[in-house]
């Protein structure tokens, strides 16, 4: 084991051996700024019909053919720190296709483009802070962090809610992946019961008949809960 | 409300592919085509060896000129024929903006001046290698937030300051590690 490189800002973070931090994450704790009521941060961007169309969140249907895998529905809540739904926000994924390959011009391993998968999705939270998005399951990969790395399959995801203060980019993983137990870049979560909340259920009560299987997996947003304002209140 | 209180889902670094998901046309020009008071905020994003970082990205959300925070959507739009992602149209401001930084580490943004009663860009960088992401302000040279800034020891206020450079330009380096580590902020709870 390498010196463990502890990242001041986030109590039970760890950099090593999730390698690429080295050099970016900062040494110095953050300035709170938490006290002041005006703070801009407090609010955020607003998206809606604009920027996401109903199509989006089906990743399945986004060319001519069908794509290669394993067809899923992921589907779950954005709930803020008070347990509140988090209702009408943007949701945006991006995934690696069957094979393990995003198709992206830097990823250069071995394994074949789907012309069929491109592997990005959004979608708006409804009225209970519901998300779901039709895709396939993504496929495992190596990488260059240490000898015979690979990725655990898994699923980005990009969230905002109603502050900026709220913004989360996380992955998703799948239950049962042996490779969770090697993963750096999940075990940059030293927690195992918090690790935990970064792996989907299988539930077949989102399984749609012959055509997906279904994973639920729930989302809770950061950010100063107490002092947001109620999504429930009248401006 | 009978659930107990949940804490945070953890969070996890952006990665290196971004690149075809989160990036859209347009994202950095925030301000009106052709409205007169726009400015110009640029600068590099710089690691702890002072290399140049070539795949972060960097999101912009600021208060409107008239102080509003209320938003709006049309940060992008859709060609209903293609799906394809358009630019912004020509009219209204929505506040936010989101950049990848270039090869060379660096990022452009043009949008209209904060207000003097919030006179910063609130920025919320991404990277692979950093396991959550980082928020930041950028005071614009000029518009009072120098008055904001003093509460923080002078050589790292430095770091939340984009100078002004020439007629509307500014510049905002970002130094994620190391000498004049750039002062990142928390929303505590």
């Amino acid at each position: 084991m390498t010196d463990v490189v502890v990242d001041e800002r986030t109590p039970g973070r760890v950099v090593d051996p999730y390698r690429s931090g080295a050099l970016r994450v900062p040494t110095r704790a953050p300035l709170a700024v938490g006290g002041d009521p005006e703070a801009v941060e407090l609010y955020g961007p607003v998206f809606g019909v604009t920027e996401v169309s109903a199509l989006d969140a089906d990743l399945t249907r986004h060319h001519v053919g069908e794509p290669h895998g394993e067809r899923i529905t992921v589907s779950g809540r954005v709930l803020d720190r008070a347990g509140r739904p988090v209702r009408g926000q943007l949701v945006e994924i991006w995934q690696a296709n069957a094979s393990g390959r995003y198709a992206h011009r830097r990823d250069q391993h071995p394994a074949p483009l789907d012309p069929n998968f491109t592997g990005t999705g959004r979608c708006l939270t409804d009225a209970e802070g519901r998300y779901a998005f039709t895709t396939i399951r993504p496929g495992a990969y190596p990488w260059g962090n240490h000898e015979n790395a690979w990725r655990p399959a898994h699923i980005h995801f990009s969230l905002f809610g109603r502050a900026f203060t709220q913004r989360l980019v996380t992955q998703m993983y799948f239950p049962g992946d042996p490779l969770l137990a090697y993963d750096p870049i999940l075990h940059t979560v030293t927690d195992a019961a918090e690790r935990d909340r970064l792996v989907a259920a299988y539930d077949p009560e989102l399984s749609v008949q012959d055509w997906s299987l279904g994973y639920h997996w729930d989302i809770v947003l950061d950010g100063p809960a107490a002092t947001l304002p109620d999504p429930e209140a009248t401006p | 409300m009978t659930d107990p209180v949940p804490t945070p889902t953890p969070t996890q670094t952006v990665g290196p592919f971004y690149g075809y998901a989160l990036p859209f046309p347009g994202g950095g020009e925030v301000a009106p085509a052709g409205d007169p008071a726009a400015i110009t905020v640029h600068g590099y994003v710089y690691d702890g060896a002072g290399e140049p970082v070539p795949d972060a990205l960097l999101e912009f959300w600021q208060a409107a000129p008239d102080g509003s925070l209320a938003g709006r959507p049309g940060s992008w739009r859709r060609d209903p024929a293609s799906g394809g992602l358009l630019p912004r149209d020509a009219f209204g401001f929505t506040g936010f903006g989101r950049v990848p930084t270039g090869a060379d580490g660096h990022w452009t943004l043009r949008t209209l001046p904060p207000p003097p009663a919030a006179p910063y860009l609130s920025i919320c960088l991404f990277a692979r290698g950093l396991s959550r992401h980082l928020f930041t302000r950028a005071y614009v040279e000029g518009l009072g937030g120098e008055r904001e800034l003093t509460a923080l020891a002078a050589e790292r206020a430095e770091t939340l300051l984009a100078r002004r450079e020439g007629a509307g330009v500014f510049r905002f380096d970002v130094r994620l590690q190391g000498e004049g580590e750039t002062v990142f902020l928390s929303f505590g709870h």
